[in-house]
């Protein structure tokens, strides 16, 4: 299953038409500890680079951004009860939501793995 | 320089113990015109192990200054002070601090901040933020015979947390004698140390001014006890706003009073009926208002439900009615919820008053809650 990352510092997993996404491990560094996730309803219908959810840390709220056009299929109800699984399970555990992807040729342009990982040593 | 000459951000000051937060992985952040330590290994776990033994903070961006009377007039300076703010200041016996606001002729607070009289002079410890400002301010009203001094070769620590007593008495015998709002001098490495048994997080605890070369000395020694850590700008913040206390430039500024601002306590019985300080009159009229019911707004706490917090700038609602706004707030990690402070019209401020913070355009309930929304636990004499 390919993952590719974005700028913004989310991560997407892809299986077919399908996408899970999450926030990265450098990301829930930088926010500190998450008090509470703000997902999209499912159903919603989400473009490329627009809102998609929000992190809650202690110190500020920040908003998550949707990596690729599509419609949201599932939320992950774990974050309601235990928002911490962000920080502590950022990229398996702490997953936000899956959708399924209207148009996979935006895909391209996504960071893979090696080069997400040069991008944020340059930062 | 003219002022069109002025650069529109001047560069951050460097503080004297930086390189040390730094070797310690704290993440520095600008701040106050400083670049700052916002926190180390997170913001929950340093506010919980300040509420539960002792943490060291840098608060060396805040201004120290002292007030000097000529020697021919040794009480000048506290005279002259008086007529800047509306606590009591000729009556501050040596060793002794109180907690005052600096006021326009409006009433309007210029800036809050924290008087001793160390028994040579006045000290005061004003906002970092502010301390430009405040030092302005008062070079233009003190009578010229008063000398006033920045005192920015010294550090200033807070060492804050219920273990912080044993912790400098430990390092610095006699200094567990001192109670809450009191200080002394004391000596140590060779330097002395102004310490006085005060913070801003809501627990016992300590500030303590020290030489800038002495501070990294002062600062290792501290955390060489393994009850005391470094923690950073993010959860005194988090703890000063369960401990209820107002930060400047959020929950109080220059268009708010102390009555509005819930500060009553800072106005000295005694002058508010003699008077003779900048903005008595509008004091006056404020504490008139708030007996008859017609005060324009109040500072109150709110308690949300559930894990979303209101930040400062959220709208606070009564039904369709805007009836105020939020000035801090945040996720109390000691209970488990969001709190707030707010200015509420003053008919919305009674305890338990149920209101709505808006949020991303979700209404959040939230009740009117006494402050501090975590008590207090000063040591104030066994």
């Amino acid at each position: 299953m390919p993952r590719y990352y974005t700028d913004e510092h989310e991560w997407i997993d892809v299986e077919g038409d399908s996408a899970t996404v999450g926030i990265t491990d450098y990301a829930q560094e930088q926010l500190g500890d998450i008090v509470f996730v703000e997902l999209p309803s499912v159903g919603t219908v989400l473009d490329k680079a627009g809102d998609a959810a929000v992190v809650e840390s202690v110190k500020a709220a920040s908003d998550v951004y949707a990596p690729i056009s599509g419609e949201v299929t599932e939320t992950n109800g774990a974050l309601e009860e235990d928002p911490a699984l962000v920080n502590s399970s950022p990229e398996e555990e702490g997953w936000f939501f899956r959708l399924s992807i209207s148009d996979t040729a935006e895909l391209e342009g996504l960071m893979d793995e090696k080069g997400y990982k040069a991008f944020v040593d340059s930062l | 320089m003219s002022e069109e000459e002025l650069p529109e951000e001047l560069p951050l000051g460097t503080l004297p113990l930086d390189a040390w937060h730094r070797d310690r992985g704290a993440r520095m952040v600008p701040f106050a015109g400083y670049e700052m330590p916002i926190q180390y290994e997170g913001i929950v776990a340093e506010h919980e192990w300040t509420r539960t033994s002792a943490s060291l903070f840098d608060v060396s961006h805040m201004g120290q200054l002292a007030l000097k009377s000529p020697e021919i007039d040794p009480t000048l300076a506290a005279r002259e002070l008086e007529k800047l703010l509306p606590g009591a200041i000729t009556n501050l016996k040596p060793g002794k601090m109180r907690y005052s606001l600096l006021l326009t002729e409006d009433g309007g607070i210029i800036d809050d901040l924290m008087v001793t009289n160390t028994g040579s002079h006045l000290a005061l410890v004003v906002n970092g933020a502010c301390k430009w400002d405040d030092i302005a301010h008062l070079r233009e009203h003190l009578d010229d015979d008063v000398t006033l001094t920045h005192l920015d070769d010294f550090a200033l620590l807070a060492l804050q947390g219920p273990r912080a007593g044993e912790v400098l008495e430990n390092l610095v015998p006699g200094t567990g004698a001192l109670t809450f709002m009191t200080a002394g001098l004391f000596e140590w490495n060779g330097g002395h140390l102004w310490v006085s048994r005060a913070g801003y997080t809501g627990e016992d605890g300590f500030e303590i001014a020290v030489q800038e070369d002495k501070a990294e000395a002062l600062a290792d020694a501290l955390v060489a006890d393994e009850r005391v850590k470094p923690a950073g700008l993010g959860a005194r913040d988090s703890l000063r706003l369960e401990a209820g206390l107002p930060l400047y430039g959020h929950d109080l500024t220059i268009d708010t009073d102390p009555v509005s601002a819930d500060l009553t306590f800072a106005l000295s019985k005694k002058r508010r009926e003699a008077g003779g300080y900048s903005g008595h009159t509008a004091v006056l009229g404020r504490l008139a208002d708030l007996e008859s019911g017609t005060l324009a707004q109040r500072r109150v706490g709110l308690k949300l439900d559930g894990r979303l917090p209101a930040r400062e700038g959220a709208e606070v609602f009564s039904g369709d009615k805007k009836v105020g706004i939020v000035t801090s707030g945040g996720f109390s990690p000691t209970l488990g919820h969001p709190i707030a402070m707010a200015f509420v019209d003053a008919a919305y401020a009674a305890p338990e008053t149920q209101l709505e913070c808006e949020v991303r355009n979700r209404r959040l309930p939230a009740s009117v809650t006494p402050m501090p929304f975590v008590p207090h636990r000063y040591f104030r004499g066994n």
